[in-house]
């Protein structure tokens, strides 16, 4: 290391002097000199945007300023954005109301940005926007909601939303905890640490399989100053493994002699922060034997293949199966009035790509530890890390920061055990940040997967007969959530049509990839990707329209799903596919118009448009999967509620207080919310499978309630009465009462009335042919995508699309609707443009997402057809929004150039080929 | 340890990287994302931003050329008001240089230094004919980047001499230039094939001289020489595009990478060196 430098610079027009190492990167100065953590970092290599500030007046990546360089600089950060008072900007207070910070770790980079394009702009265009936004990557929101909130920064900003008690429910609020992200103060998973916290760097194998010994590691700490300790398996006192499903944990936290995949952790450092920070990783001494990997799944199933897990053979990690009637019959009917259509997709590993890679921090409390950091499932984090350290579940606490992005990356276990043993052995504080390339190479990935199906219908009438699928999916290294994968996939294989011969297989294999765990959608965007595109092709072998087709053949209220389950109510598909009948009819007339006109001009361009369908269930596959909630009021007159579902960006934090408020019958700006942490905040079970606002919502409707029936009983009001709270008086209709006079009655949780309710969906379990009733809910829903294909050069680009989805309620609509754009970004990236390799994509250049550039206008359509069993009728929304996006776009991409591409993504190159085929095939 | 010096006159710099070894760092948009992933940089770094005669662009015109400093960032390129219009190759190849952070901290001299196949700023520099200037300790020199640039992250540059400015010559007569980039998404994407086409004209309109590139099909950006030759002479009016023939794609050597196989690259290149043609064409004719 260098020696330190002092500079002096201002930042937010304060002048700062502090003694730098030179080549330290701007954003290390600010947040762990300066404390100015609203900087945030998503890569340390230009990437992301996330790391923005204003140099000079001039937007620039500080993670590529060097210090050294800072002398007389005049440096603007997101903290400075705000009034002297705290009061927000025109720009962050646009922002809020629009919707445009979900998670919010993008928000500072994007809020600085436009800060300089407004002071040249101040009422710049969308493409001025989209060319000014372009360096700074968001993955939650698909970037049009941001495009509005700068366009209109300089506009009246429309006040906030306050709905009268009653009211929540419907009322496009502001999200609840939205103001600390605008103002760049909310605190996620790196932002926090105590002051005499080690640091902890984690050693990972560079080979995607290789034994491997280490050396002296107690003379390499030695003769390291600074260097605490070395950790490897050795030092974990309870289970070294871990996994999303306990009784298949099979990830260790260090191999114990075989890295099974690239990235897989072997050894941590811990130490002094300056001396683990300019340690050398490679320098460890550690010496590596390359084994041969499995990297394709085909390989691992072959005869005599190694096995990844002794006691796995076959390397079969799990099946799945759905079978209903006599599908071969069906298929192999000679009658030439069915006509079948078959074919096979195939996806790589994709990437969650958060911007915040995983970070936190532990710390020992006496016989407790405390985990700090990003996560979507404190409670399974618990347990697991636990095991790990060999207590008690109730000896560690989880405390979730604020999270920056997760799509189900962060429901398995990332920095947890890391800090945690640190901290343990150690007896100090200890934080890890992983590197982008660490995030990348370590987590896990949405599962590639090679898909086959036939599916048949009847040229007289247009029903559907029958459908065969298979799937093969690679799991990876470990099993983190393949089963759940396995077992989701052939439930869904069928779309959201009546189809009444049916059979569904997958199999979830082990290779030596990255492990594959949850992604948005649980393999379902794969398997919808060949099931939807071969309804077109059905659709255009019977003659049919392939909007009607699917209209047509749509699950209904009182018709058997594929498992045999009956819905009374609730099935809103058919609605979502014919909101989309209009811009069908129009599109398709304009892409005719199109074609026709560059045909005759001799223009290499087509367009398109397609149209997918899609079904999804809320929450876990027949499995129980509670939710509690907890809600009181305080002596000094508010309401508190207990809200321990993680909100990584998506709303639950508002959408769950806007369901209680209503439930209760007090206006929501009563409710103030305790987030989640495993010591106060009952188990809300993980945010993952678009539980959050149907399980955890309807948690807080029963919680709510009952906290209304205890109001009642204890203040003597009739049913019907109105409550409302006026400083500590509580109001049921005529009667009150003083909430300070029952301070000494206060719980634990310091509430003077309260109730805690649990919500757990009726389910019932799947039978060996995949019969039984899964869900008790589905949301569904039909995308439509106009594109634009350079046919000379293979581009695509998505010029519109139009997202119909059956929410049963929308709780707030303009979250909602950033869950559907955002989702619609993330399936416009699996169709288009991401491909993770390993080894070779391991940064966000090499890997790409979809930038501001990419997304088109979005029109959500949003249907209210409620759920029965879900709060006001609300059904899950956060994936279903992925799923029919790709295929969309894929059909949309056939109907422009009458090619079928199914292996994902459509790069360019891709596309050309298939393009070029019909040409190079020997006539 | 690794040293880091900022360095405040063009001498000191020069005396420095006569004593020593060291990395020099400009915008460092190059040099940060090559630091190993979360490890120690190990270089000494010398950090040329304080050498203020090597910023701005201007005409000099001793030179009969555009000098661009060392320093001359690809938002300085974006924003230059006076460059003439055959310019605009590089005022194009200025906007798809990442996002705006990247074009404000990055340099057009660091593009070249960098050497990377795929660096955006080399195609434009090269159909226009650009020299870089060097200074070392035995003075300066001026190199055309034809040959500055020998391969992959390679140039002639020794360790004891840095870029001080890029040498961009005004032959004097009109001329028209376009850039065209591909990348699978639209903003902070590295180039699958980019082409630049520069068309001078004669008193009577026709093709004088042209300059034809294409970067990210060969270890460096490469002129297509037959078809510069076949451009030559060709009247006002005449279908530019036409005169590609498929061999012209023979100088070419592209590789087969994540972002697109070879073959694609090759005929990718020369649709968008026809479709550069005919919007060169227009825009000049
Ligand atoms: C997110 C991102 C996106 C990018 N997108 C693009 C893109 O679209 N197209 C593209 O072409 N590039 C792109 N780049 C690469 C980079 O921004 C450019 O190459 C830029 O022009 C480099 O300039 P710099 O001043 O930052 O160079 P630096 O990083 O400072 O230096 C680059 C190299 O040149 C040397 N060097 C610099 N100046 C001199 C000098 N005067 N004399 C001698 N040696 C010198 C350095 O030692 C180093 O080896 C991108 C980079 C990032 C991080
Ligand atoms: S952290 Fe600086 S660009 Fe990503
Ligand atoms: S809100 Fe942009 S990354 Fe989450």
């Amino acid at each position: 290391m260098t020696d330190p430098v002092p500079v002096s610079f201002t930042v937010n027009g304060r002048a700062v002097s502090v003694p730098v190492e030179p080549m330290r990167r701007l954003t290390e100065v600010l947040r762990e000199q300066l404390g100015l953590t609203g900087t945030k970092v998503g890569c340390d290599a230009g990437d992301c945007g996330a790391c923005t500030v204003l140099l000079d007046g001039a937007p620039v990546c500080a993670c590529m300023v060097p210090a050294g360089r800072l002398e007389g600089a005049d440096v603007e950060t997101v903290e400075g954005l705000a009034g002297p008072d705290g009061s927000s900007s025109a720009l962050q207070e646009s922002f809020l109301r629009h919707g445009a910070a979900q998670c919010g770790i993008c928000t500072p980079g994007m809020l600085m940005t436009a800060t300089a394009l407004l002071r040249e702009t101040p009422h710049p265009g969308a493409a001025e926007v989209i060319d000014a936004l372009g360096g700074v990557l968001c993955r939650c929101t698909g970037y049009r909601k941001i495009i509005t909130a700068v366009m209109r920064a300089n506009d009246p900003v429309p006040l906030a939303e306050t709905p009268a008690a009653g009211g929540a429910v419907g009322a496009r609020v502001d999200r609840l905890d939205g103001r600390p992200k605008v103002l760049g103060s909310d605190v996620f998973g790196a932002d926090a640490w105590p002051a005499d916290a080690l640091r902890v760097r984690v050693l990972r194998s560079p080979h995607h399989r290789a034994r491997f010994r280490f050396g002296d590691l107690d003379a390499f700490t030695a003769a390291h100053p600074g260097l605490v300790r070395v950790l490897t398996a050795a030092d974990v006192p309870g289970r070294n493994l871990f996994g999303v499903i306990p009784a298949l944990a099979d990830q260790p936290v260090f191999a114990e002699g075989e890295a099974r995949y690239r990235g897989e952790a072997v050894a941590a450092v811990v130490g002094e922060d300056a001396a683990v920070r300019h340690l050398d990783l490679e320098s460890l001494p550690v010496t590596w034997e390359p084994l041969d990997p499995l990297l394709d799944p085909e390989a691992a199933r072959a005869e005599g293949a190694p096995l990844v897990h002794a006691g796995r053979p076959g390397n079969v990690l799990a099946r799945g199966l759905v079978r209903r009637g006599d599908v071969d019959g069906a298929l192999s009917d000679p009658d030439p009035d069915v006509v079948t259509v078959a074919g096979t997709s195939s996806t790589g590993f994709v990437e969650h790509a958060p911007i915040e890679p995983e970070s936190g921090f532990a710390q020992r409390v006496g016989d407790r530890i405390e985990i700090v950091a990003c996560t979507q499932a404190p409670y399974m984090d618990r347990d697991d890390t636990a095991a790990i350290l060999g207590l008690d579940p109730e000896a560690v606490r989880i405390i979730p920061t604020a999270v920056g992005g997760g799509f189900g990356t962060k429901l398995d276990l990332s920095v947890q055990p890391y800090v945690a043993l640190a901290a343990w052995i150690t007896g100090q504080p200890a934080r890890l940040v992983y590197t982008r390339a660490e995030s990348m190479a370590a987590t896990t990935k949405r599962h590639p997967s090679r898909l086959s199906a036939r599916v048949a219908a009847r040229r007289s009438d247009g029903r559907l007969v029958g459908l065969d699928f298979s799937g093969m999916f690679d799991t990876g290294a470990y099993a983190s959530w393949g089963p759940t994968v396995a077992n989701r996939v052939p439930v869904h294989a069928s779309g959201p049509y009546q189809v009444p011969h049916y059979r569904a297989r997958s199999l979830a294999v082990h290779t030596n990839g990255p492990p594959s765990g949850a992604f948005r959608g649980f393999g379902v965007p794969q398997s919808a990707v060949l099931q939807e595109t071969l309804l077109d092709e059905l659709a255009d072998a019977l003659g049919r329209d392939r909007l009607d087709f699917r209209i047509l053949n749509a699950l209904e209220a009182g018709r058997p799903t594929v498992t045999g389950q009956v819905f009374a109510q609730g099935v809103g598909i058919r609605r979502c596919l014919e909101a989309l009948r209009e811009d069908w009819t129009r599109a398709r007339a304009e892409v005719a118009a199109a074609n026709a006109r560059a045909e005759a001009e001799g223009r290499p361009e087509r367009r398109g448009v397609g149209v997918a369908g899609m079904w999804y269930g809320c929450g876990n596959t027949s499995l129980p999967n509670p939710s509690t909630i907890r809600v009181g009021l305080t002596a000094d007159g508010r309401v508190r509620l207990h809200q321990g579902a993680v909100d990584i960006g998506q709303g639950s934090n508002t959408v769950v207080a806007q369901i209680c408020a209503d439930a209760l019958g007090l206006p929501l700006a009563c409710v103030a919310l305790v987030g989640a942490d495993t010591d106060r905040t009952p188990d809300a079970g993980k945010t993952s499978a678009s539980r959050q606002t149907f399980v955890t919502g309807k948690a807080a409707v029963l919680a709510g309630r009952a906290l209304r029936d205890r109001i009642l009983l204890r203040l003597n009001a009739p049913p019907d009465a109105a409550l409302a709270l006026d400083g500590t008086v509580l109001r049921a209709g005529e009667r009150s009462l003083d909430l300070a006079t029952l301070a000494g009655e206060a719980d634990a949780h310091g509430l003077v009335l309260a109730a805690e309710e649990t919500f757990d969906p009726p389910t019932a379990p799947l039978d060996e042919n995949g019969q039984g009733e899964p869900y008790a809910a589905f949301g569904w829903g039909a995308h439509l995508a106009e594109v634009r294909v350079d046919l000379d050069l293979g581009r695509v680009y998505v010029e519109r699309l139009i997202c119909a989805h059956d929410v049963g309620r929308a709780v707030n609509p303009t979250l909602i609707e950033g869950q559907v754009e955002g989702g619609a970004s993330q399936g416009l990236g699996l169709a288009l443009m991401e491909r993770y390799v390993p080894g070779l994509t391991e940064d966000l250049h090499g890997y790409l997402i979809p930038t501001a550039g990419d997304m088109p206008e979005v029109v959500t359509r949003l249907i209210e057809d409620p759920d029965l069993h879900g709060p006001y009728g609300a059904k899950g929304i956060g994936e279903q929004v992925l799923i029919p996006t790709a295929p969309a776009i894929l059909n949309a991409i056939r109907d422009a150039t009458g090619v079928v591409v199914r292996d994902l993504p459509v790069t360019p190159d891709r596309l050309r080929a298939a393009l070029r085929a019909p040409l190079e095939t020997p006539a | 340890m690794p040293r880091y010096v900022r360095a405040r006159t063009l001498d000191e710099a020069l005396d420095r990287l006569a004593a020593g070894r060291w990395r020099v760092i400009a915008g460092g948009t190059d040099v940060f994302p090559a630091l190993a992933d979360g490890q120690p940089g190990r270089e000494d770094m010398l950090d040329i931003t304080g050498l203020a005669a090597l910023r701005g662009i201007r005409f000099d015109e001793s030179a009969r050329a555009w000098r661009l400093g060392a320093l001359a960032t690809w938002t300085d390129v974006r924003t230059a008001a006076d460059l003439p219009p055959w310019f605009r190759a590089l005022k194009l190849a200025a906007r798809e240089v990442g996002g705006v952070q990247i074009q404000n901290a990055g340099t057009v001299a660091g593009n070249l230094c960098n050497a990377s196949p795929a660096a955006d700023g080399v195609p434009p520099l090269l159909a226009l004919d650009a020299r870089v200037e060097i200074a070392g300790p035995g003075g300066v020199r001026v190199e055309p980047l034809a040959a500055f640039i020998t391969g992959v992250r390679r140039t002639t540059l020794a360790p004891d001499e840095m870029v001080t400015a890029i040498l961009v010559p005004d032959p004097g007569r009109p001329g028209a230039s376009d850039f065209l980039k591909l990348g699978t998404r639209h903003s902070l994407v590295i180039s699958i094939a980019m082409v630049a086409v520069v068309l001078w004209r004669d008193e009577a309109g026709a093709i004088a001289a042209a300059g034809v590139s294409v970067g990210s099909c060969a270890p460096v950006a490469v002129r297509l020489g037959a078809l510069e030759a076949r451009l030559v002479g060709q009247p006002p009016g005449t279908d530019l595009a036409a005169l590609v023939h498929e061999s012209d794609g023979d100088a070419l050597s592209p590789i087969d990478d994540v972002r697109a196989s070879a073959a694609y690259r090759r005929e990718a290149a020369l649709t968008l060196v026809r479709r550069s043609l005919a919007r060169c064409g227009e825009a000049a004719a």
